[in-house]
């Protein structure tokens, strides 16, 4: 910058200028990144500071309680576990047929091209809404306004839906063109090249694909208002209204009595927890999947 | 697999199988697929058949009307709508920049070893439930903004001409500024993690020449990197945006429920999401009806957004397949 003095004085108040500007861009940007991560810090400081106190064996072996009355979360746990499996063990096969299409056989279609796009916005679409959609068409007119379980996991379900589409249709053509060429050349139907050779190939990927949707719908809540209801004791009935770990903080966080915003804190700290390492999970089966392809 | 268990066949009846196996194969995905399309007009036009009553009863008087009377019998959803749009851009207005400066931080300033762990952390952050988010807000940031921040806005910002009825009223600590900086630190690492893939697209040797060339860092992303990725930088923010008008529970626990139309971003205030999430519960079925149309409302804004997003992203994709 200052290495010849020839350069003339215009120039140097220039390089002054563009060495002013990027040092305070710099300065900006560590701020902006320490500015988001303290945020992100003190939410999850909170999170551990006020939910540690509210885990205890209790929060698993008891029922959601009355107010200022101990208990747990069972019931509540009980229902997320039935509804979220339920949720991926509906839309994961529509997830991978629909994901099937896409790849092998709307890949170069106009059709495909509308497919994907409208699965995009699916997949970001607000989930207030699918658990409205759910409600209008499996509540109010298949089940007579008789909420359920099964209706929760429907509305879920359409949450996982998407993410499994996604992963199939990218997963799918991650696949080597001379996987299929080969496996067609021997004289193998199609439909047995996808499902023995390719999904074997899209395997990790795939699961990547559900994990990151379980991850997402355990924590939803908003669709299940609408659908699931909650229910204040222990059920395992999806045809009624069932419990979920998100309906009960959501009813007990904003309640003024102690012991149900503790367990609330509770049930929040392990949903977070249990958040965490699902993606953590299907971070590293992606990444050892990486490995193993190269 | 059915086909295995066949005695063997002569070739043509076993290609006939496999061709109509194939078919059945082909049908069946191509259903769901057909599905997939189905389902997103399908929530759309079920919550439009759902709202009908009160379409029918309001009119479109329901759109720009802020009277919003359940036992009356009148629905206005003006307030809930502006409410969406203003704590959306509150949103809006905090995260882009700074998510921008984050990235900015992970593909540029940081040193190397870094990058990757911090970037990962944001990652996760992201995928933590809103609901985490509502709680914070409700027991963390309510309190301090009642206390601290809405008094000294109300000395300080209130007196002003014209902007100054933005920031009157009784500190609550529930309103559509609470709101509108959950909401932001709720979408700061999803704008973030995007705009750094994003910034991670472009070409090595483009940012090294204009190194070469003796650029400094700030010129090479201002000049290099954002010029390249606009378009999927501008999608990024958009689907922030989509989410941010979309998010229920990060909202409905500081957003104070109050249907009364205010000016001030400090008084409890609703949005669309919250207002369907409170009051569902107990709504009476026409109640129920309106909330269906809200519903159908909050689609059609948020569709737009993010076919716009969508749109931008896929412009930066066909240009890294040329």
């Amino acid at each position: 910058m200052n290495a010849a003095a020839s350069i003339s004085p215009a120039t140097r108040r220039l390089y002054r200028r563009r060495n002013l500007i990027n040092s305070v861009a710099i300065a900006l940007g560590c701020a902006a990144a320490l500015f988001g991560l303290a945020f992100l810090g003190w939410i999850l400081w909170t999170l551990l500071s006020k939910g540690l106190a509210g885990i205890d064996w209790a929060l698993f072996s008891q029922d959601q309680p009355p107010p200022l009355e101990a208990g747990g979360l069972r019931n509540a746990f009980v229902g997320s576990i039935m509804i979220c499996g339920l949720g991926v063990l509906i839309g994961t096969p529509l997830g991978i047929a629909a994901g099937t299409w896409l790849a092998e056989y709307g890949h170069r279609r106009k059709l495909g091209t509308v497919v994907r796009f409208v699965n995009d916005i699916l997949l970001s679409a607000p989930s207030i809404v699918l658990g409205l959609f759910v409600y209008a068409v499996f509540v109010m007119a298949l089940s007579k306004g008789q909420f359920s379980g099964l209706a929760g996991a429907v509305a879920l379900a359409f949450i996982v839906l998407p993410v499994v589409v996604r992963t199939t249709d990218e997963m799918l053509r991650l696949v080597p063109v001379q996987m299929r060429e080969a496996a067609l050349s021997l004289g193998v139907p199609q439909w047995k090249v996808i499902v023995q050779v390719l999904y074997r190939s899209a395997l990790p990927g795939i699961v990547t694909g559900v994990l990151l949707a379980l991850a997402r719908i355990s924590g939803e809540t908003a669709p299940l208002l609408f659908t699931a209801f909650g229910n204040g004791y222990l059920s395992f009935d999806v045809s009624s209204e069932m419990a979920a770990v998100p309906l009960v903080m959501y009813q007990f966080a904003g309640s003024p009595f102690d012991n149900w915003v503790q367990i609330a804190w509770g049930g929040a700290l392990v949903l977070t927890l249990f958040v965490l390492a699902v993606s953590l999970a299907a971070r590293f089966i992606l990444l050892r999947n990486k490995v193993g392809h190269d | 697999m059915s086909t295995q268990a066949l005695p063997a066949a002569p070739t043509s009846g076993r290609d006939h199988l496999d061709a109509r196996h194939d078919r059945l194969f082909k049908g069946a995905v191509t259903l769901v697929a057909i599905f997939v399309l189905f389902s997103l007009a399908g929530a759309a036009l079920s919550m439009l058949w759902g709202g009908r009553d009160v379409l029918a009863s309001q009119g479109l008087s329901f759109f720009y009307s802020s009277d919003w009377d359940p036992v009356a019998g009148q629905y206005g959803a003006l307030v809930p709508i502006y409410g969406t749009v203003v704590t959306a851009l509150i949103a809006m207005l905090i995260s882009i920049p700074v998510s921008f400066g984050i990235a900015f931080f992970l593909t540029e300033i940081a040193p190397r070893w870094l990058r990757t762990p911090v970037g990962t952390a944001i990652e996760l952050l992201a995928g933590i439930p809103s609901i985490i988010y509502g709680m914070w807000g409700f027991f963390v940031l309510m309190p301090m903004m009642r206390e601290d921040i809405i008094p000294w806005m109300t000395d300080n910002l209130g007196p002003l001409p014209v902007v100054g009825t933005l920031f009157q009223g009784a500190p609550i600590g529930a309103g559509m500024l609470t709101s509108g900086l959950v909401l932001a630190i709720m979408v700061i690492p999803f704008i973030s993690s995007t705009m750094r893939e994003v910034f991670l697209t472009v070409p090595g040797r483009l940012k090294e020449s204009a190194y070469a060339l003796g650029s400094t860092r700030w010129e090479v992303v201002w000049d290099i990197v954002l010029p390249y990725t606009r378009s999927a930088v501008i999608g990024g923010i958009f689907l922030g945006l989509g989410r941010a008008l979309g998010e229920t529970m990060a909202v409905a626990f500081v957003i104070g429920n109050s249907v009364q139309f205010t000016a001030s971003l400090l008084e409890p205030s609703t949005t669309i999401a919250a207002l369907i999430a409170n009051d569902f519960g107990e709504a009476t079925p026409e109640y129920r009806s309106a909330l269906l149309l809200l519903g159908f409302v909050l689609f059609l804004v948020t569709f737009v957004v993010l076919a716009i997003a969508r749109y931008m992203l896929m412009k930066l994709s066909q240009r890294e397949g040329t």
